[in-house]
């Protein structure tokens, strides 16, 4: 088994996928419009590959071995770019195909497959308009988020991070709201900004250092100086995609805009992108920086928890105010992965996981009502549970997992993150404590303007509550949800390796000066 | 004997002009019969070129005609490209000047003379032949510029381009002069060789003026959206790839080699004129509807990223300048492939709302100009994006960070017009639909597309390994 390519298997089976119906959809022609069959054929076309990624990706995790999850498995490496240079700072600078997993990014990729399949689902029916065209956008995007997960080359990173605007800009182009013009310009020239300081700073290293290869990086020495720089180029691109305040803005518009399942995808795996990127590169690389702006990411992420939850409760689209909530959740994660502690970083890692399933599944309610009324109005709705009462009973499920009730995987990531930011500085802790308390207030009123009282609009009469497949969706993810709530350590024994070696990496790297 | 070998250096270019001349007195004879051949008679003789000039990538420098005339690899490697490129369009342009009413010989003729002359300034090895060449390549251009001559938008061009052009090569020249009156010599090797003097230095600056105007470089770019906009489109495709890779790589070997000495003085000259274009090339073409004045505005901020990378030195420059120009061509032509394919019943379309809805009507071409159009942007993982990684690369080395930081403004900036371009592609309702591609073009179009595609960037690993051995450093 060493020498199968799994990884690779994994990443680029969607992209064959989307090949095969792009190949499909040209031999057939405009019938894939018009014909209801064929978008049968499509739709199960594309679950079939996103199934058979997620599986590939759950025997990828029984061949990882967790007790060694510092290290990077099933690596596969093939020179890609290799040099001779006069001017080269070793004889030969190769840039490499290198994949690789540790215990942190194998659990990105099996969520990232695991959201797809249910991503494909959710649009089953939502989607009409030009679906060849959609799925064949989503089959790319998975691989290229899969590619940034698995890369072991800063270069390939890159590209992979980059290369997952394009669809997304699409989806959003074409299968978004009204105002999706001005949120896929703002999400994707925001993101590029952002990327561009990352690309620099990649090429500086790439010059002085001499490769690019993540495992030789993460030991590399770099002066203190030069760090700062560094630090702050990675920071602006991450700082963008994670998002944290102030460069927040483009999420709300893009979340808004687009359709549910690329809502789920952004909220689910592309916002991870930026607190993976933080515990790959900023913390190892530059601990001299990390530290020295500490109290700067503390303060943007207490502003971030506290600005976004307020903000949240004042709006009155739901998907705005679910995106604020990401805004504010992902101010946890930078929280405790700037505690540069063990509880600090678990709990960041656990809190990525745990969001990406619960921001996915409210976006993914929000989408099952958007169905049947076209709206996201808060104000429109009111006393769902008298005509959807499984819904509802979801809908409070995931609620409660965003406030971060004991019992859901939302609590476990927050109060670990917590007590490991506690640890590092109270007075963070104590502002990001806040945030907890506004988000019951903002999630517990959204459900009741939606939910409870009486049905006001008469239009909501007859709405149908969920169907076996929408239904089938929430409760999976709701499942997931409670497990991990229920037996943490099922991801915490998969991260120890990472976050221990992160720590150890930062702290030798310290002393030694 | 002698002239035997000084021939086989000058191969390609000699290949060229007798060519030209044949095609002159055939058409003289077989008159308008020899319309609609000579685009394939004049591919040919581009084609045969570009592999007599691939065969002297691999050979070492030489001197020819008692040391006016120079090949190296690097100048080789270019050849090929432009002589390539310059065949395709020329191959590419059939259907349109088909029915524009304008097949007539000459167009393929003036295309291999103005080839000629790029090959022969290409390897000028004196400022005799440098401008020899130069004036044989724009005196073809002004022609080519005004080729509809019905219609007074192409006569305007090739008028604008004329004086413009007119006045640069005074400069040049004006430069040359300056440069041979304090040297003494008209050698490249001997100029090379002369001490520094004030009259020397302002020589170089009115030279690299001149060649800068020659590559549509700001601030000298004023005649290039007006020109590209009035020419014929095939012209203009030509214009974009050719030339373009031409006068960029003139440049950088003029200032490489003959003033190779005063590096320190041009770099932070060509890192301003590469600041510039790159904003111009930006800022520019935001308000652009017309879509080939908005590939003028691209073409400029390219060009300011190949300066990039000639600022950052000999060194570190000359093999990202070849790769960066080579891709960015490549690229270009599938580009004006597609605009050649605009086409409605009633003529020609040019403005980019003509491609709302382009991914239903033609899905394959809209793949195709999706991929393109985000090469030229230089996002990953498209074939744009390796250049563009080099081009970054050699200022880094160079540690010229003031031009990365205007390079990144650059690219974001003039982001927000390919977007709209795919964005029209995309997420539009479908226009009127375009009458059927000519068969060429959309070959050029599908094969320039597959160069940028991701899952074939692998050749970027061959260009670049080749650029680096043609390369001096």
């Amino acid at each position: 088994m060493e020498s199968f390519p799994i990884l690779s298997m994994i990443t680029f089976l969607p992209l064959v996928g989307a090949a095969i119906i792009l190949l499909t959809r040209m031999a057939v022609g405009a019938q894939t419009e018009s014909d209801d069959k064929a978008r049968g054929t499509i739709r199960m076309a594309a679950l079939v590959i996103t199934s058979a990624t997620f599986l590939l990706s759950l025997w990828a995790l029984s061949e990882f071995d967790p007790s060694s999850g510092a290290t990077f498995q099933l690596v596969e490496e093939y020179t890609w770019f290799a040099r001779d240079y006069a001017q080269a700072v070793n004889a030969v600078e190769s840039i490499n195909f290198k994949f690789g997993v540790d215990g942190m990014s194998i659990l990105l990729v099996v969520l990232t497959t695991f959201l797809m399949p249910l991503c494909i689902l959710a649009s089953w029916k939502s989607i009409t308009h030009r679906l060849a065209d959609y799925m064949i956008a989503f089959l790319v995007l998975e691989t290229l988020m899969l590619g940034v997960f698995c890369s072991l080359d800063l270069v390939l990173f890159y590209i992979f991070f980059e290369g997952g605007l394009i669809p997304m800009f699409i989806i959003i182009g074409i299968w978004g709201g009204k105002n999706r013009l001005y949120a896929s310009f703002k999400f994707f020239l925001y993101t590029l900004l952002g990327s561009l300081f990352l690309l620099a700073a990649l090429i500086y290293i790439y010059s002085t250092v001499g490769t690019t290869d993540i495992e030789v990086l993460q030991q590399h020495v770099f002066a203190e100086n030069v760090q700062i720089w560094l630090w702050l180029a990675f920071f602006a691109s991450f700082a963008v995609k994670l998002p944290m305040w102030p460069v927040h803005t483009w999420l709300p518009d893009a979340h808004v805009e687009a359709p549910t399942a690329g809502s789920v995808i952004l909220a689910g795996v592309l916002l991870k992108m930026g607190g993976y990127g933080m515990l790959r590169f900023s913390l190892p690389m530059f601990p001299d920086a990390s530290h020295l702006f500490q109290p700067l990411v503390f303060a943007l992420s207490v502003i971030a928890v506290v600005y976004a939850s307020l903000v949240a409760f004042r709006q009155t689209d739901m998907k705005k105010l679910i995106a604020y909530s990401s805004v504010a959740h992902m101010g946890l994660v930078t929280l405790g992965i700037f505690a540069f502690n063990e509880q600090g970083v678990q709990g960041a890692i656990y809190q990525m996981l745990s969001h990406g399933l619960i921001s996915g599944a409210l976006f993914l309610c929000v989408g099952v009502i958007y169905d049947r009324e076209h709206t996201r109005d808060i104000a429109y709705y009111g006393g769902l549970v008298h005509r959807m009462p499984l819904y509802a009973a979801l809908f409070l499920f995931f609620t409660m997992a965003n406030v971060g009730l004991p019992g859901t995987s939302g609590f476990v990531g927050e109060i670990t993150s917590m007590v490991g930011g506690f640890l590092a500085a109270p007075w963070a802790a104590a502002g990001a404590a806040l945030g907890m308390i506004f988000s019951a207030v903002y999630m517990l009123h959204l459900y009741r303007e939606t939910v409870f009282g009486e049905i006001t609009n008469e239009k909501l009469f007859d709405i149908k509550d969920v169907d076996a497949r929408e239904a089938g969706i929430l409760i999976v993810l709701a499942v997931a949800t409670l497990l991990f709530g229920i037996l943490p350590s099922l991801i915490f024994d998969l991260s120890q390796g990472t976050t221990q070696n992160v720590l150890d990496i930062m702290n030798l790297k310290l002393t030694a000066q | 004997m002698n002239i035997l070998h000084d021939i086989t250096i000058a191969a390609p270019e000699s290949l060229l002009l007798a060519m030209g001349l044949l095609g002159v007195l055939v058409g003289a004879v077989l008159k308008n019969g020899f319309n609609s051949f000579s685009r394939l008679f004049g591919a040919l003789a581009l084609s045969a070129a570009a592999m007599l000039a691939a065969f002297q990538i691999g050979s070492d420098p030489a001197y020819a005609f008692n040391e006016l005339y120079r090949i190296t690899p690097f100048l080789a490697f270019t050849k090929t490209v432009a002589f390539g490129v310059a065949a395709v369009a020329l191959l590419m342009s059939g259907g349109y000047l088909g029915r524009e009413q304008m097949d007539r010989f000459e167009y393929s003729l003036l295309i291999l003379f103005g080839s000629g002359g790029m090959g022969i300034m290409l390897s000028s090895s004196s400022l005799m032949t440098l401008y020899m060449g130069v004036e044989m390549l724009s005196l073809s251009s002004y022609v080519l510029a005004a080729f509809n001559r019905e219609s007074r938008r192409s006569a305007e061009a090739g008028l604008k381009y004329f004086v413009l052009g007119a006045l640069a090569s005074g400069l040049l020249l004006y430069g040359a002069s300056l440069v041979y009156g304090y040297t003494g010599s008209t050698q490249f090797s001997e100029i090379a060789a002369a001490e520094s003097s004030i009259g020397l230095i302002f020589g170089m600056v009115l030279m690299l003026i001149g060649l800068g105007f020659k590559a549509s470089a700001a601030p000298f770019h004023i005649w290039t959206p007006d020109v590209y906009e009035g020419a014929p489109t095939p012209v203009a495709a030509y214009f974009s790839t050719a030339p373009k890779i031409a006068a960029v790589v003139v440049f950088a070997n003029i200032a490489f080699t003959v003033f190779g000495a005063f590096e320190e003085s041009w770099r932070i000259i060509v890192g301003i004129m590469a600041a510039l274009s790159m904003l111009v090339g930006a800022f520019g073409g935001l308000g652009q509807n017309n879509i080939k004045r908005l590939l003028a505005y691209s073409s400029i901020g390219n060009v300011g990223f190949a300066f990039m990378a000639i600022a950052s030195g000999e060194l570190y420059g000359a093999s990202p300048t070849l790769t960066y120009m080579t891709i960015y061509v490549l690229t270009t032509l599938g580009i004006f492939g597609v605009v050649l394919a605009m086409r409605r019943r009633e003529g020609m379309v040019e403005d980019i709302s003509d491609l709302n809805g382009l991914s239903q009507r033609k899905p394959g071409l809209a793949i195709a100009l999706t991929a393109l159009v985000f090469s030229v942007a230089g996002i990953p993982p498209l074939a744009g994006f390796l250049g563009k990684f080099l081009v970054f690369e050699a200022a880094i080395r160079a540690e010229l960070y003031w031009l990365v930081g205007v390079g990144i403004i650059g690219s974001v900036v003039s982001l927000a017009y390919y977007l709209r371009i795919i964005w029209a592609v995309w997420a539009k309702d479908a226009a009127e639909s375009f009458e059927a591609t000519d068969g060429v073009v959309r070959l050029s179009v599908y094969g320039s597309a597959i160069l940028a595609f991701p899952v074939l960037v692998i050749w970027i690993t061959w260009l670049n390994n080749l650029a680096m051995n043609a390369s001096p450093a």
